[in-house]
């Protein structure tokens, strides 16, 4: 046997070693239970150059992340989405949800009874208006009954079909739309957009602590995956009350809230965004916030948010 | 190692951020006090929630001949707590594991933890269907899994995912001991006026739909979320909550 060949623990006899050309494929290979391991293509997943090439006309790409659940991604995701697309018709934007086990944004967008189209250039996403556009596995489910019950490699697969199939056209912003924690979605969205030019992320947060505790973790994350912090969003942080218009606080603040999380670890504050039950409402029947309820002080944070994000987009790409 | 612990309970939840955690605790506070021996495991490893929510996060596992010691809450003992922020020497410090790796913690969790004698142990999961959630199921099957409570807030955005995760317990035979909607509505401390922040009964009308026990709705009290390792049967004995906690209780200890 050369020097150089790695053997695993109990190779076959006459094993090539897994790092050969003929890992795999030799005869010693028949019946060793690493063959199929061995005879995969080596080097980087070609699904990396797959999706850097299908999101060549993608200008802004930006993950939606938190590291705690229910804190509004979905919701932030969409209301930004939306404001996005309603400030001009000539920008076209689109929202891709990668929670696999929990999609949302069929419902959030409205458009939860569709079905998504596969044609020659790949699958055609569902359209919300004529400059937005939706992909979630949402679409694939026979009822909203159904469970997905995949572990990693599975919800992987279905990522990186998701990056590198999906037909968008030529957009202005792909917003990402993640599950929480810090597990394989993220990291299978991060490696496949790795050549492709990620944005960076938009963190979202609830005021409590026991949210924040998480969004820290998510935030050591980005750090260590190397992925640009566009900024936090903290979302439901006052409640205010429709029959007296008084403030109050649902989650109270007891560590400072973002704002004070964000000058520790320093990364920039987008906004605060009110708890309009409004909205939540809207969301759950699918109904455009945006036309409804124009008045709503939430859609006022939500456009300052908006021109913050495309400002930092902007001095991303100098 | 589970063999002296009478009764499982698994607290799941499609969605995110509805408290399972909070009722975790709370319930396993709640047992406490009605005087029984209670283990709580946190398989959150992306987001453990336990440690801080009953103030133990400065305290470390120890290992002994027999495995994992857990955390006490306090002298008398009665309450256990193992998750994996105990594990971690600082807080903000991110778990970046994919599946394998979750699954070797989870099944260390559910075998080399020295609970000793327990009336119930409480199993605290992440949000979703994935692999802490098949780990723990394939890995109890075998043992007396007595069942799972799901935790729901009301709206549809919540209920959606919820209803994939009874799908789950079905298809995997675990059976549901009943839904608990929590955040059903806020008291304004201004005016007394009460509004269905999430909207109402999505919790009521998914179990009526799906033949499932209706535990009971917990209303949105700020104070329960601070009350941090405190239990809320005790400080605050005449809030809804304590009922609705009690009267859990009650069901539970009945059902199993």
């Amino acid at each position: 046997m050369s020097t150089g060949t790695v053997l695993p623990n109990e190779a076959p006899e006459h094993c090539p070693g897994v790092n050969s050309e003929s890992a795999g494929k030799a005869s010693a290979c028949a019946g060793c239970p690493n063959q199929n391991i061995c005879s995969e293509p080596k080097g980087p997943d070609p699904g990396i150059q797959l999706v850097k090439e299908r999101l060549s006309e993608v200008t802004n790409k930006i993950l939606v992340l938190s590291g705690k659940g229910g804190v509004g991604k979905s919701t932030v995701t969409a209301l930004l989405s939306r404001t996005l697309a309603a400030d001009d018709s000539e920008r076209n934007v689109a929202v891709l949800d990668i929670d696999i086990c929990g999609p949302s944004q069929p419902r959030v967008l409205g458009v939860a009874d569709e079905q998504v189209h596969q044609s020659g250039s790949g699958w055609s996403p569902v359209y919300v208006e004529d400059n937005l556009s939706v992909m979630s596995i949402g679409f694939l489910l026979g009822s909203p009954d159904d469970a997905i019950i995949w572990r990693g490699p599975k919800k992987n697969g279905m990522i990186r079909q998701f990056l590198s199939e999906v037909d968008w056209g030529k957009l202005d912003f792909l917003l990402i739309d993640t599950p929480p924690g810090t597990s394989d979605e993220h990291l299978s969205a991060v490696t496949y957009l790795s050549k492709a030019g990620l944005s960076g992320a938009i963190i979202v947060t609830t005021p409590q602590e026991v949210a924040l505790l998480d969004v820290r973790k998510e935030i050591d994350f980005c750090r260590k995956v190397n992925v640009e912090i566009l900024g936090v969003i903290e979302n439901m942080s006052s409640f205010i009350c429709p029959n007296c218009d008084k403030s109050s606080e649902i989650f109270p603040v007891t560590t400072g809230g973002a704002r004070k999380m964000c000058e520790d670890l320093r990364v920039p504050f987008l906004g605060s965004l009110p708890l309009d039950p409004r909205i939540a409402r809207c969301c759950d029947e699918g109904r455009d916030f945006i036309t409804e309820l124009p008045d709503s002080p939430a859609l006022k944070a939500s456009s300052e948010i908006v021109k913050r994000v495309l400002e930092s987009c902007k001095q991303q790409k100098q | 190692m589970l063999d002296d612990v009478k009764h499982i309970i698994l607290v799941l939840s499609g969605k995110g951020g509805v408290g399972k955690s909070t009722v975790s605790t709370q319930l396993a506070l709640t047992m406490k006090e009605k005087g029984h021996k209670v283990g709580l495991l946190d398989i959150d490893l992306c987001g453990p929630s336990v440690p801080y929510l009953l103030q133990l996060e400065s305290h470390d596992v120890h290992q002994a001949d027999g495995g994992w010691v857990p955390v006490y809450t306090d002298e008398s003992q009665s309450l256990a707590v193992m998750s994996i922020g105990f594990l971690l020497n600082d807080r903000n410090t991110a778990v970046v594991w994919r599946g394998p790796k979750k699954t070797a913690m989870v099944k260390q969790f559910l075998t080399d933890v020295c609970w000793g004698n327990l009336d119930y142990l409480i199993i605290d999961t992440p949000p979703g269907t994935s692999d802490e959630h098949i780990t723990v199921m394939e890995n109890l099957k075998s043992v007396k899994l007595d069942g799972a409570i799901i935790v729901t807030t009301p709206q549809q955005v919540s209920t959606e995912d919820v209803r994939k995760e009874i799908t789950f317990c079905k298809k995997t035979g675990i059976p549901i001991l009943g839904i608990i909607e929590n955040m059903s509505g806020f008291v304004c401390p201004h005016c007394s006026d009460c509004t269905n922040i999430f909207s109402k009964g999505g919790g009521e009308s998914l179990s009526e739909m799906n033949k499932i026990p209706f535990l009971g709705t917990l209303p949105i009290d700020p104070r329960i979320g601070q009350l941090l390792g405190k239990a809320c049967v005790k400080e605050l004995p005449d809030s809804t909550s304590a009922k609705v906690f009690c009267e859990i209780v009650k069901q539970i200890s009945e059902t199993t």
